[in-house]
C-alpha cells in the first residue's frame, strides 16, 4: 500500500511539475480568452470609413424620416438624378439612392437604385434595404388606412410549456430540454476527451518505461500490478487536476475579458443589431431563465455522478491502454493497430452520445448508457434529463464491475508484456498472456 | 549456511522450458557466478529469485525461508536491461527507488548521501538523469541497487557498457560489499571476469545446470595434468621419449603427465638431465575452456568437492 502510494506520488508529481504540463494548463484558458477577444473584436469592429448618401425620394414615401447611422449619413435632396450624377465628383457624396414611386400599394416587390463609383459594401446594402423596407411598410400602413397596433397583433408568439401528469412531479420549464441537452453534450465531450488524452498518456508512459528499460528495475521492488495501478491512478489525478484548474480558470478568464474589454460572448448577437428581431428584453429574460434552469438542475446528484463516470470510464480505458502500451515494442507505429480495438468503442460511444441528447429515452440511448463500454460517455449526457434511478444504478454497478475486471485483466497482460522484447504482438498473443502463470 | 538454495526449479513458457530442474546453493557471503551462454535461462532464473516470476516447480529458499513478498527488500538486483527515468533528478530518483525498497525517508537520504559522497558526486543531486553520461548513469544505477544494504546482491552483466575506469570502480565496490558480508550473485557470460571475482559458480546451459562448485575445485577437476617448462638450451632425447609433449616451442614445452604427483618426477627428471630450467608451471584450464567444452558437450557433470 505504501509502495503504491509512492508510485502514485511520483507519477503525479513528475507530471504536474513538468513545464509542458504547466504551460498547457495555463495556456489553454489563455488561448480561449484570446480567441474570445479576437472574436469579440471582429464582431464589434465597426467600419471606420464613413459614407454620405444622397436620397432622391421621388414619391416622398419616406417623409424624410431616415436616421443617420454611426458612419452612414443620409441626406434627402430635391435635385434630379441627372444633375446629381453630373456633379457627383464635385460633391462629397459617396452614393446616390433613388427611390422610385410604388407602382401599386399592394405590390410586394420594389426596386430602388444605388448610383456610385463603388459597389455598396454588404453591410451598407443590408442596412439600406432594411431601413427602406421599414419606411415603406409604414408608408403602406398609412396609405391603406391600417392601424399599426392591429397589424402587430396579427402575429402571435407561441411557447410550449411541458407539464408533468402528476401534480407532484417536477415542473420542467419550456427550455429544460435544451439546457439538459447542452449540459449533456458538454459532459459527454469532456468525458470523451479525458478518456482519450489521459488514456493515451498512460499508454505512452508504459511504453517509455519499457523502452528505457527502467521497468525491470522497478518490478524487482514492486509488483507489476502495483506499478500499473499506481501509474493509472497518478495520471488520473493529473487529469482531475488539469480539468479542475480549467474549470476554474476558463470561466474566470472569460469574466475578466468581459470586464476589461467590455464585451461578452453574446457580442456576436449585438453586432447584428441591424437584425430587426433582436429584442433586448427578451434576450435578458432568456438569460435569466437559463440561469434559473441551471440552478434547477440537481447538481448535487449530477456532479458526483459525473465524477463517478469519469473515474469509471477512465479506469476502464486507461487500463486497456496500459495493457496495449506494455505489449508495444520500441516502434510506436507497429503497436498502433493494437489501440484500434480500444478506440472504436470510445468513438462509437461519442456518436451515440449525440443521439442520446436528442432522444434521451430511446432504446439506443438507454441501452448504451447501461453497457459499460459506452456508459461513461453516454450516461453523463443523459443525466440532465433525469433518467430513472434503476437505470443509473444498474449502469453504475456494471461500470464499476467492468472497470475492476479490466484493471485486473490488463494487469495480467501488463506483467507479461513489460518483460517481452523484440516480439511482434497480436491480439491472440495478448489473450494468451492473460492465462499465463506468474 | 546458504543465502540461497534452489531445488529442482522448473519454469516453462508456452512450450519452451526456460529452466529445467535447476538446483544449486549460494553460500552466505560468497561471490557466486551464474554462468551460461546467451539464452541459457540465466535471466529466467534471476527473475524467479527476485520474485518477478514464480517457479512452476521446485523450491527456492532465501536465507532459509521460501520466497515471499517481503524478500525483494532484502535483494538488490541490477538487471542487464537497465535504465532510469530520464526526466527525473538524480536525488529524487535515488530517493524513490530507495523508498520502494522499504527505506524510510530519512534512512534513504542518509544512505544516498553516503554513496554520493563515496563516489564524489554530491553535486549531482539536482541534475537530471538525462544530463549524465552513460557511465555516470551506471553509477547511479549501481547506487540504487545497493542503497538498501541488500543481503543478496544480484548483478546481471554489471560491467557491460562501462569503461575500464568505472569497471574498476564498481569492482572495488563489489569487493568491499563482499568483505562486509554481502552475498553476491554475478551473472555473466564473460569468463575472465568470473575467474577474477567469483569463488563459486554454476554453469547453466539450455535451462539445465551443467556444472556447479568452487572455482578452484572445478579447475582442479578439469585439469589435464599439463605442465609448462621454460628452459635454456636443448632437450635430451631421453626426456622426449619418456614424456608426452603436448606442445613444443623453442625453449618451451608443455608436458602431460599421468597424475598430479608425477609433476615432481617430471621436474627431477628434467633437472637430472641437466636442463637449465627457467620456469615450471602447472597449466590449469581457464573457465572459458571448461565453459566452452561443457556447453559443446552438453552433458551435466557436477564437481565432487563441496
Amino acid at each position: 500500500m505504501n509502495k503504491l502510494w509512492l508510485i502514485i506520488k511520483r507519477e503525479y508529481l513528475t507530471r504536474v511539475t513538468r513545464r509542458s504540463f504547466i504551460l498547457a494548463t495555463i495556456l489553454t484558458p489563455l488561448a480561449f480568452a484570446l480567441f474570445f477577444i479576437v472574436v469579440g473584436f471582429i464582431f464589434q469592429y465597426e467600419s471606420d470609413d464613413s459614407k454620405r448618401i444622397a436620397i432622391i425620394d421621388e414619391a416622398d414615401m419616406l417623409k424624410k424620416r431616415i436616421k443617420d447611422e454611426d458612419n452612414l449619413y443620409f441626406k434627402f435632396v430635391d435635385a434630379d438624378l441627372e444633375t446629381l450624377r453630373s456633379t457627383f465628383s464635385e460633391t462629397d457624396y459617396d452614393g446616390i439612392l433613388r427611390i422610385p414611386p410604388l407602382k401599386d400599394l399592394l405590390s410586394k416587390e420594389h426596386t430602388i437604385y444605388y448610383y456610385s463609383d463603388k459597389q455598396p459594401t454588404l453591410d451598407i446594402e443590408t442596412l439600406i434595404k432594411q431601413r427602406i423596407r421599414r419606411s415603406i411598410r409604414d408608408y403602406k400602413i398609412e396609405a391603406l388606412n391600417f392601424k399599426k397596433e392591429e397589424l402587430d397583433a396579427l402575429d402571435t408568439r407561441i411557447s410550449l410549456d411541458p407539464e408533468p401528469i402528476e401534480e407532484t412531479g417536477e415542473d420542467a420549464s419550456k427550455i429544460t430540454g435544451a439546457i439538459a441537452a447542452v449540459i449533456g453534450a458538454v459532459m459527454g465531450v469532456i468525458m470523451y476527451m479525458t478518456v482519450f488524452i489521459y488514456g493515451m498518456m498512460v499508454m505512452r508512459s508504459v511504453m517509455e518505461e519499457k523502452t528505457s528499460r527502467i521497468v525491470e528495475v522497478m518490478i524487482s521492488s514492486v509488483k507489476p500490478f502495483q506499478l500499473m495501478l499506481g501509474k493509472i491512478i497518478g495520471v488520473g489525478a493529473v487529469g482531475l487536476t488539469q480539468v479542475a484548474i480549467w474549470a476554474i480558470l476558463i470561466p474566470s478568464i472569460l469574466f475578466i475579458v468581459n470586464v476589461v474589454f467590455g464585451f461578452d460572448t453574446s457580442s456576436a448577437m449585438e453586432a447584428q443589431a441591424s437584425a430587426p428581431q433582436v429584442d433586448q428584453e427578451e434576450a435578458e429574460a432568456l438569460a435569466i431563465q437559463v440561469i434559473a434552469e441551471l440552478q434547477n438542475q440537481n447538481w448535487w446528484a449530477i456532479f458526483p455522478l459525473f465524477i463517478f463516470y469519469f473515474l469509471g470510464g477512465y479506469f476502464l480505458y486507461a487500463s486497456l491502454f496500459a495493457a496495449v502500451g506494455s505489449a508495444m515494442g520500441d516502434d510506436l507505429g507497429e503497436g498502433q493497430s493494437l489501440t484500434i480495438p480500444i478506440t472504436i468503442p470510445v468513438i462509437l460511444a461519442f456518436y451515440i452520445m449525440f443521439v442520446a441528447i436528442q432522444a434521451p429515452n430511446s432504446s439506443l440511448a438507454v441501452g448504451s448508457s447501461i453497457f459499460p463500454l459506452f456508459s461513461p460517455i453516454v450516461m453523463p449526457a443523459r443525466l440532465a434529463f433525469g433518467p430513472p434511478a434503476w437505470e443509473v444504478i444498474l449502469s453504475m454497478l456494471l461500470l464499476a464491475g467492468t472497470a475492476i475486471f479490466f484493471v485486473w485483466l490488463s494487469g495480467r497482460i501488463y506483467r507479461v508484456g513489460i518483460l517481452m522484447y523484440g516480439k511482434k504482438v497480436n491480439l491472440r498473443e495478448l489473450a494468451k498472456w492473460m492465462f499465463r502463470r506468474d | 549456511m546458504n543465502i540461497l538454495a534452489l531445488d529442482g526449479v522448473v519454469k516453462t513458457y508456452d512450450k519452451h522450458t526456460a529452466v529445467d530442474h535447476v538446483s544449486f546453493n549460494v553460500p552466505k557471503g560468497s561471490i557466486f557466478g551464474l554462468l551460461g551462454p546467451n539464452g541459457a535461462g540465466k535471466t529466467s532464473l534471476i527473475r524467479i529469485i527476485t520474485t518477478i516470476t514464480r517457479a512452476d516447480e521446485g523450491q527456492v529458499l532465501l536465507d532459509g525461508e521460501p520466497l515471499n513478498s517481503r524478500h525483494p527488500e532484502t535483494i538488490g538486483y541490477m538487471p542487464e536491461e537497465r535504465g532510469l527515468y530520464k526526466k527525473m533528478k538524480v536525488g529524487d530518483h535515488l530517493m524513490y527507488l530507495a523508498q520502494l525498497k522499504g527505506l524510510s525517508k530519512s534512512n534513504a537520504k542518509a544512505a544516498i548521501d553516503y554513496w554520493m559522497e563515496k563516489f564524489e558526486i554530491q553535486d549531482w543531486w539536482t541534475k537530471k538523469v538525462e544530463e549524465l553520461s552513460k557511465g555516470m548513469q551506471q553509477k547511479i544505477q549501481f547506487i540504487s541497487t545497493v542503497v538498501h544494504q541488500p543481503k543478496l546482491l544480484i548483478l546481471d552483466e554489471p560491467f557491460s557498457g562501462l569503461d575500464p575506469i568505472n569497471t574498476n570502480l564498481i569492482k572495488d565496490e563489489i569487493d568491499e560489499l563482499h568483505r562486509n558480508g554481502t552475498s553476491i550473485i554475478f551473472s555473466t557470460h564473460r569468463m575472465e571476469q568470473v575467474e577474477e571475482i567469483c569463488e563459486h559458480i554454476v554453469l547453466i546451459n539450455k535451462g539445465k545446470n551443467v556444472l556447479e562448485g568452487r572455482v578452484a575445485d572445478i579447475k582442479d577437476q578439469f585439469k589435464q595434468n599439463l605442465f609448462s617448462i621454460h628452459f635454456s638450451g636443448s632437450l635430451p632425447t631421453a626426456l622426449l621419449d619418456k614424456y608426452q609433449l603436448v606442445q613444443q616451442k623453442e625453449e618451451q614445452v608443455v608436458v602431460k603427465v599421468e597424475s598430479e604427483q608425477a609433476s615432481n618426477q617430471l621436474l627431477s627428471d628434467f633437472l637430472q638431465a641437466g636442463v637449465y630450467i627457467r620456469s615450471f608451471q602447472e597449466i590449469l584450464p581457464s573457465l572459458n575452456e571448461i565453459f566452452i567444452r561443457q556447453v559443446e558437450q552438453g552433458t551435466p557433470k557436477t564437481a565432487t568437492h563441496e
